[in-house]
Order: C-alpha cells, then structure tokens, then sequence
C-alpha cells in the first residue's frame, strides 16, 4: 500500500470553492515525495497547484499542466489523476492547464512528464476522491472506513451518492493528513488504452495548433535573418516590400527585418521583395572545417577524462590487437511539421504570448528580461503543438514576437517560412566518435571512447552501458567551438551516440568471433554482479530487454533472405532493445519490419505508448539513413525537402513493439527507442549488403532505401 | 487584388486576394478554415492536401486565380459529423501523435479511396508517399486506411 502524506502545512494544502452552476472546484497545494529510487530530480519534494473541477452532473474536468507536443501527456497525465479520483474516463474532460508558477515541471523535453508527475497527480486524484467519501460519510453520518467508490459515486452498502451530488456539499471540508493509492492490480484506467483527448478535434481540422491563433486585427510577421552563421545586416532597402497588397509595416530589430502583413501570404512576399545588404566578414564556418577540428581531437587526449576505470592505455598496450573505428555524424535540422510560430501582443505594461512552447516558464522569463518587465504581467497560452523534438526548448521565436510586437505596437504573429525554419534552427550538433577495444587472448580486456562535437562538451555517457562490464575502461569527450546555435534534438548525445556504440560492439562481436547478443550480456554479466565502479543503470533490466528482442525477433535463427541487426540502449530512465530485418530487393537493401523489446515500468496508457516507440524507431531509421545538413560559409546547404530528405511511409519499417510486464513506476516514452534504431539498422544492412556504415547519412542522394 | 467567388464545402464564398496567392492561405488567413496545415510551401511534405472537384491537391501551390469553379473541400468539409470512414478508422486506431499533418493524411486517403475502394498495402503507400509525417506513424496510418476500406 502506498500512504503519502498530504501535507506538512495543512491549512493550505486544500482549497474548495463552489462553482457558479453548482458543483466544485478543489485547488491543490500540496508536498509529495516521489519514490526513492527516483535518482534525479534529487531533492525532489514538488510543490503543485492542480485544479480540478467536480460539475454537479458529475462530470470532472482535469486540466493538464506539461505542454503537448505529441507525446500524448495530454491524455497520459489526467489519467493518472482520473485513476485515483475512481472516475469513469468517458466522464473526463480534458483542458490544457495555464502557465502557473504553482507547476513544478511544465516543460517537455527528456522523456520526463511521466515519471516526475507519477506520485503527484495520482495524489490529487486520491485526495479528491478522499473529499467525496468523507462528504458522504457525513452526509449518511457513518464512519469513512465503511465507505468505498466507484465510477465516480461513494458507496454506502446498496446506498450510493454521486460525486455531482457531493461536491457542492464537499466545501470546507476537510481531509486527514494521509492518503491512500492504488495498488497497480486495482487500477482500471491506467494500463487501459484510452484516445488521445484532442483527437476529434484533429481529424475535423479543429484550430488547436499555435499557427491557428487569431485575434481580430492582428498582423502576420515574416522575418529575414541573416543568411549565415557569422553574418551582420549593413543595410536594406524595403521599396518594393512596402509596395506589396496586403503589407503593413517593416521594422528592423538586430539584424533581422520583420515584414508585417495582413495575411501570411502577403508578407511572405513581402520579404522576399527585401533587398538587403550583409557583412560577411564575420566568422563563417563550414562542414570540411568542422570535420578536420572533430578529427584533430579525437586524435588527442581530453583534458581529464570522463571517466576512467582501471587503466585502458596499458590494456591497449599489452593487448594482441587493438580494435578501432570511428564513426560520425552531420548537424540536423529539427523540422517539426509545424514550423516555428509564436502570437504576441505588447500593450503597456502587459504581455499576451500565445503559442507552441516545450519551456514555456523560461521563455516567459526571458521574454520579461528583453521587455523589462515583470512575468506577473505577462501571459502566456499553451497551444497544442505541430511536433517539437527539441526545437519548442528555445523560444527565439517567441523572443522576437514579442520585440516586433512592442516595436510595431501591433499584435503579431511570426511565422516562419519552412526555408526559414530549416536555415535559422538549433541544429543537433555535428559529432564523431572513435572507439578501440583490447582484445586479448580472445577476451575483451580494455575500451577507450573518444568524443568530440560541436559546440558543447557534453558528447558521453560514461555511467552508462558499458560501464562496470569493463576492467579497463576509458571516456573522453571534446568539443569545437562555434556560432552556429545547436541544442537539444530528440534523445539529445544519445541520439548519435547509441547509433555509433552499438555498430561498434556489432562490429567487435564478429573480430572477437562471439554472437553480437551474447557479447553484450557477458559484458552485462560482469556489471551486474561485480561492477567495475559505480553505474548509473540496471544490467539487470537491460539484460531483460535484451532477452526480450532476441526472443521475439528470432536472434540466431535462420530466416531465409532475412539478415538481422541487433541494438540496445538505456536512456531517459527506460530500456530498450531491437532487432532490424532487412531483405534484400533488386539488389537495394530494405528494413521490412523492426521488433522492439521495451521496459519502462508500468505502461499507462499501451496504444499510446506503442505509438511514441514506432514513431522513435522510424524517426531513429529515418535520420540514420538520410538526415544530411551541411555548411559552407556559415549556410546551410539544405531549406526544404526538395533538399532535404525525410523517411516517408514507403521506407518506414513495420515495427512490433513487445513490453516488459512491470510493476515498477512508470518512465517516459518520447525518446528512448530513438537511440537504438540506427544501430539496429545498420547492423542489419552490413549483414545483408556486406558494407558497414561509418557516417550518416547512410543513404546518400536519391538512392533506393525501401 | 480581384474578387473571387469560390465553392468551398458546398457553400459559395467570396474572396478579395491577389491572383497570386495560394489556395492555403484563402482557406486560413481569409477564410478562417485552419484545418488545412502550412507545411512546405512547395507541395513536398502533403500536410496543405485538399481536394479540387475530388482530387487530392496541394493547396500551397494552387493560386486562387486557378480555381475558378471547381468543387473545393477541406478537412472540414470531409463529413457533417466527424463520421468518414477515414475519421472513424483515425479513432480507432488513435493514429496521431502531434497531429499537425494528419488532416492532409486524411484528405489525401480520402481521394484514395474515392478512386479505388479496395487498396492493396502497394497502392496505399504509393498513393501516401507524398505525405510526410515527422512523428512516424506511418505504421498507423496505413492500418487505419485498410481498416477504412476494409469498412467501405
């Protein structure tokens, strides 16, 4: 049974208030421990503000406090309050929460929603269902422990009251300092397939997404940004945009230029009618400079090491053979499908933001740190978002809403153009690394990774698998300075670096003479019952996962015209493994299906879930095989997808996703079957084409993929 | 600017746009119909698809001078009631993730189907290959249009 303390100060802890036309609406203030094997956040007592409304009909409106970006907390999460208030879901209704101040965590990004708000949003549920039997209880004048509920009524023997009749009963009163939760075997919505809140209105083309706002007289904003990293504006001249139908202002802030219209398409035309004159003279980087600084790196030691167990320089040395590869990675756009776009109007002292946001506290921040003014006075709306992938983190775009709006005095919405979206991102950094293991009397006896990357030096996961497996075992990682604007890309490093580690254990498997699986699980062996240092996951889970795929994908059996690639990675707390079939058609590889073994502790919601982990593995595939950006002269060479390549449906593998049956609290799904796929992939291409893949993209041009 | 005087959803509507500007943004911006989705600018990622006298379209690169009377439907107009085929098929299945290129998935399977109500797993891919979806679900979106058909 899990007890949780309600709170240390009850006197604010709960308040309720009458609703208009009857009913209530319970405001939560509470503390709330997650569970101690939660490692990170590290002192993690949340403080929180839900709000949930109990209509007298009995219907219950949850709202929902992460942004959506399609991983599906939007439904996810107010399942979890749902759950424990011991509603029925079909009388659920769903709103996007406001930004508050009162949230601990209202950002997405790292696979996270989920897991951090596992306790806290099933407590406001329990609490609130603690309200209805304690309001029954003195309505019926019986003791509480002789009353039970279900679907969203308090029961009395053959008695029963309905939440709808209690609440307006349930004000002022008041609940003790400890609540009970669920046992997971008593659950009836969580572990239950249950649709996506916001479905209907997608399918009908309801206006959900930022890029739909309207407000009655607002402009449009279309920006010109300097054409390269490095580059400053001189001078422009705006003649001709000014003459377009439809434009109604241009104004210049840094070095960009806003064209205000009253349709989009009138100043999308109105920029183009721009002439502007640029200083390149800055510094302009390039992609064959990149790679020559990456490679100098690589081929030097780091300054300290990330980590080092034993000593891996001597087991190289004394080694029979040194086992070495390196592999790379270009930049990549993030190309959500809704480009950037972000509402905005500056009037006196007050700010209303409107629009796709992954962080919209800190934007809020920064947005009041440009104005000079105070956050309190500045709003700022969640919509539903067209894709994120680490793009919404940075909210420059809602930056420079908010400067042309306070310059132009006018509402605006900026939109950026796909050409814009692709060339003014915050690229997935460009990174390689070079692996060599010892390898001594047919063992394993060192490993040495190099890491070096663009712009930040964060390339490694030292903690991670391998770790403990290894006796001697050596982490490096190095970065190159630079003005191009990366951050986090979906499953940030690991997107790269799990494609490279599991290629090269693939790869060293088949020099040592040993099966790629087994490989691994005697590595994991080793880190599971006697580790080498300390370890920042379970072998233990990794090796089920890893049992897992190889049993449902048929490891080491025999399927006539099939060659199979195995992977496997843990991160953002949850562990996955694959294995990629690949065919061979008119003498062009194809990945026909892709099995997935996952465990991410109790699955709240499966469909759902099944869904984020196929989308990560044709994501993974899809960037592995054709993701291809560049630079010259600080511009990137690719603006559109007439340039650049994405997977489409023809391509995308059919993917079986099978879960560990777990009793663990629940981890996230958004980006963990991301890392693995490329790998998995292109294992299985080396073994249907004969060629091993060193750098991506691994499908160049045009060529056939699938 | 000219004065237009378009069919959209089975309802006559007038229009003040430059010759030039395209089909998408009369529906959003001057229309106020956001179902159809900005995606490419340049008919590569489907997410604009609607339909013209039945066929499936790219509304980013049709200029509004080039309707004139042609049938026009958006995601908006596909049912009264939510009730498509494709719309049912989308529910059961749970098909999206962000959602944003799903409308030009459906408008786009919708013309599919108006031609040839009985898709092989082939033809269904080869018919959606022009639309892109960021999030995957692929995998997704060609079960429900086989359950759709399958339902026909």
């Amino acid at each position: 049974m899990t007890v949780i303390k309600t709170k240390v100060d009850r006197r604010s802890f709960l308040k309720t208030s009458a609703l208009a036309g009857g009913g209530l609406m319970i405001g939560f203030n509470w503390a709330c421990s997650p569970s101690a094997e939660v490692k990170d956040p590290a002192s993690a007592w949340f403080d929180i503000n839900a709000y949930l409304t109990i209509a007298d009909n009995g219907e219950v409106t949850i709202m929902s406090p992460n942004p959506e970006i399609g991983q599906n907390v939007k439904t996810s999460m107010p399942m979890l309050v749902a759950e424990e208030l011991d509603v029925d879901w079909k009388d659920v209704i769903v709103k996007q929460a406001p930004l508050d101040n009162a949230f601990p965590r209202q950002v997405a990004g790292g696979s996270q929603s989920i897991r951090s708000s596992w306790k806290s949003m099933r407590m406001a549920g329990a609490t609130a269902r603690r309200l209805m039997i304690e309001t029954a209880a003195k309505e019926w004048a019986v003791d509480v422990n002789s009353l039970t509920t279900k679907g969203g009524y308090v029961l009395n023997g053959n008695k029963k009251l309905s939440y709808g009749e209690l609440a307006s009963k349930a004000v002022g009163i008041e609940i003790p300092e400890e609540v009970t939760l669920k046992e997971p075997k008593d659950f009836t919505i969580i572990g239950k397939s249950q649709k996506n809140v916001d479905l209907d209105e997608i399918i009908t083309g309801k206006p959900v997404f930022g890029i739909d706002y309207k407000q009655e007289g607002m402009q449009y904003a279309v920006v010109l940004r300097p054409p390269a990293f490095g580059a400053k504006l001189k001078s422009f001249d705006d003649t001709e945009a000014r003459k377009v139908n439809g434009v109604t202002d241009v104004i210049q802030f840094g070095d960009k230029v806003a064209v205000l219209g009253n349709n989009t398409w009138a100043a999308m035309k109105g920029k183009k009618a721009l002439v502007a004159d640029w200083d390149m003279s800055g510094r302009l980087e390039d992609t064959p400079y990149h790679d020559s600084e990456m490679n100098k790196l690589l081929n030097k030691r780091a300054e300290r090491p990330s980590r080092s167990d034993g000593d891996a320089l001597k087991a190289m040395a004394s080694a029979d053979k040194v086992f070495e590869k390196t592999y790379e990675a270009p930049f990549l756009p993030h190309n959500t499908m809704e480009p950037m776009n972000f509402f905005a109007d500056v009037t006196g002292d007050k700010v209303k933001l409107v629009g796709p946001i992954q962080t919209p506290a800190g934007t809020r921040g920064q947005i009041a740190r440009l104005l000079e003014k105070s956050p309190d006075d500045i709003t700022l709306e969640m919509t539903r978002m067209g894709g994120g992938f680490g793009r919404r983190l940075y909210g420059d775009f809602a930056l420079e809403a908010a400067e042309i709006s306070q310059k132009a005095n006018k509402a605006v919405q900026v939109v950026f153009s796909r050409e814009d979206d692709m060339t003014a991102g915050t690229y997935r950094p460009a990174s390689k690394y070079k692996f060599r293991a010892a390898i001594k009397d047919g063992k394993l006896t060192g490993y040495h990774l190099s890491g070096a990357g663009i712009g930040r030096n964060n390339w490694v996961r030292p903690d991670w698998f391998p770790a403990g497996g290894i006796e001697n075992y050596l982490i490096e990682s190095s970065y190159v300075d630079s003005n191009i604007t990366t951050g986090a890309w979906r499953a940030p490093i690991t997107n790269f670096l799990a494609v490279a580690e599991q290629c090269f254990f693939d790869e060293l498997a088949a020099e040592m003479g040993q099966d790629a699986v087994q490989l691994r699980l005697d590595i994991l062996e080793r880190a599971k019952n006697n580790p080498v240092g300390e370890i920042d996951y379970e072998p233990e889970k990794m090796i089920g996962v890893i049992k897992l795929a190889a049993e449902k994908g048929n490891w080491g059996k025999a399927e006539s015209g099939v060659s199979k690639g195995f992977s496997a990675y843990y991160s953002h707390n949850t562990y996955v493994a694959e294995v990629a079939d690949v065919i061979m058609k008119d003498g062009n590889p194809i990945v026909k299906n892709v099995t997935v073994a996952v465990d991410c502790g109790i699955v709240v919601n499966p469909d759902a879930a099944i869904n984020q982990i196929q989308g990560g593995v044709v994501d993974g595939m899809g960037h592995a095989l054709y993701g291809d950006f560049s630079f010259i002269n600080g511009t990137p060479q690719a603006s559109n997808f007439n340039n650049y390549r994405l997977i489409r449906t023809k391509e995308a593998p059919t993917v079986d996703v099978h879960f560990v049956e777990s009793l663990n609290d629940p981890t996230g799904l958004g980006e963990p079957s991301l890392p693995p796929a490329g790998g998995a992939l292109a294992n299985a291409m080396a073994k249907a084409t004969g060629n091993r893949l060193y750098k991506i993209p691994f499908v160049k041009d045009q060529m056939v993929f699938g | 600017m000219a004065t237009y005087q378009l069919t959209i959803n089975g309802k006559q509507q007038t229009v003040e746009a430059d010759a030039d500007t395209p089909m998408l943004w009369v529906l959003r911006d001057h229309l106020d119909l956001k179902g159809t989705k900005f995606g490419c600018g340049i008919a590569q990622c489907g997410a604009c698809t609607i339909h013209m006298d039945g066929n499936a379209v790219r509304s980013c690169s049709i200029p509004v001078s080039a309707v004139s009377n042609a049938e026009i439907t958006t995601i908006e107009g596909l049912s009264k009631k939510a009730d498509h085929v494709l719309q049912k098929a989308w529910v059961e299945h749970d098909v999206p993730q962000c959602g944003y290129c799903q409308a030009g998935q459906i408008m786009n399977a919708a013309a599919l189907l108006q031609r040839n109500s009985s898709p092989s797993m082939d033809e269904i891919e080869t018919a959606m290959n022009g639309n892109l979806c960021r999030c995957g679900t692929y995998n997704k979106i060609k079960a429900a249009i086989s359950s759709a058909a399958s339902n026909l």
